[in-house]
């Protein structure tokens, strides 16, 4: 399976996630720059954490309109897997491929701290290799993670089972003192209607071995891999009776 | 002809840097300060267009780029 890691000006992420997956995950990865036209045949992009643009004007709202999102928007809407993290997941809402909108954290601070997070929703490629209600410990650092929408489309996302991750304790309750951040529902992570395309604000790559605090985060990795092989697999199965 | 555009966070949603100036305004004495909301101004110059041209630019560029309609509001005046 190819990855592709996009690199904004800005993006700070981009090599400990290109790192993740080819060091730990041991699989090939393309790295992609913001003014690219051309996606080089990727099964997978990743939008990184960072600063992309200054973060100027708003969280994602400058990296948006750049070249290789244009591509990123096409890939998306072929059924292509789209993978939004921290950042990544602010430049997803400001393309409009997720809902909602990510703001200044609740209590103005910039948060930097390990966090447990719930596995909501397994039937995506992100989350297949997961339980239903596993807890993961994955860590958070950012200013703005504070996930906001308009209670019509957050009634939406819930009925449609699309939020994927909630902030919880190390019990796996979900409380106001797990949320870090202010976000409703304690929503950390969110897939579009179709399930391609998953933005999150913890950052899975930092957490992809033990001595990092936490391997939870490869579970992500290693689950888009092994649907991607499924869904291969499932392909090459309904060609055979024709060989 | 200049625009100037005010980027505002809408009403339902938390702002807690204006809540953090409306306490530091109550600490410093201003006990009048019933709530305050930050938002931002952003000042275009604007060359070659007539005034009803700027207004509909100027209401564009808003709404693709300099407010995102899901957390905030906008509104401009020109002015020659």
């Amino acid at each position: 399976m190819r990855w592709g890691v996009v690199t904004f000006p800005g993006s700070n992420d981009d090599r400990d996630t290109l790192w993740a997956i080819e060091q730990v995950l041991c699989e090939p990865a393309v790295r992609l720059w913001h003014k690219d036209t051309d996606l080089q045949g990727v099964d997978v992009v990743v939008l990184p954490g960072g600063f992309s643009y200054g973060d100027y004007l708003r969280c994602g709202a400058m990296a948006r309109f750049s070249p290789v999102m244009e591509k990123v928007v096409e890939f998306a809407a072929a059924g292509g897997l789209v993978w939004g993290i921290c950042n990544g997941f602010q430049v997803l809402c400001e393309a409009g491929l997720l809902p909602g909108a990510l703001v200044r954290n609740r209590d103005r601070r910039f948060v930097c701290a390990p966090a447990y997070v719930r596995v909501e929703e397994t039937d995506t490629p992100f989350t297949h290799l997961c339980r239903r209600g596993e807890v993961l410990r994955i860590p958070i650092k950012h200013g703005e993670g504070c996930y906001v929408l308009d209670p019509a489309t957050l009634e939406r996302l819930e009925r449609n089972r699309q939020v994927i991750l909630r902030y919880v304790d190390a019990n796996g309750r979900v409380t106001p003192e797990a949320n870090p951040n202010g976000s409703m529902g304690n929503i950390a992570g969110i897939v579009n209607e179709q399930r391609n395309v998953f933005g999150l604000m913890p950052h899975p790559e930092h957490a992809v071995e033990k001595w990092m605090g936490s391997d939870d985060g490869l579970k992500l990795f290693q689950s888009v891999v092994a649907s991607f092989r499924n869904v291969r697999s499932a392909d090459q199965t309904a060609v055979a009776p024709g060989h | 002809m200049r625009a100037r555009v005010f980027v505002m966070p809408k009403p339902e949603v938390l702002d807690p840097q204006g809540k953090a100036v409306a306490r530091s305004l109550h600490a410093l004495g201003f006990t009048e300060v019933a709530d305050a909301r930050v938002g931002k101004l952003i000042e275009l110059e604007l060359a070659g267009v007539d005034r009803e041209q700027a207004r509909e630019r100027t209401r564009a560029m808003c709404q693709k780029l300099l407010a995102n309609g899901v957390i905030e509001d906008f509104s401009f005046e020109i002015e020659e």
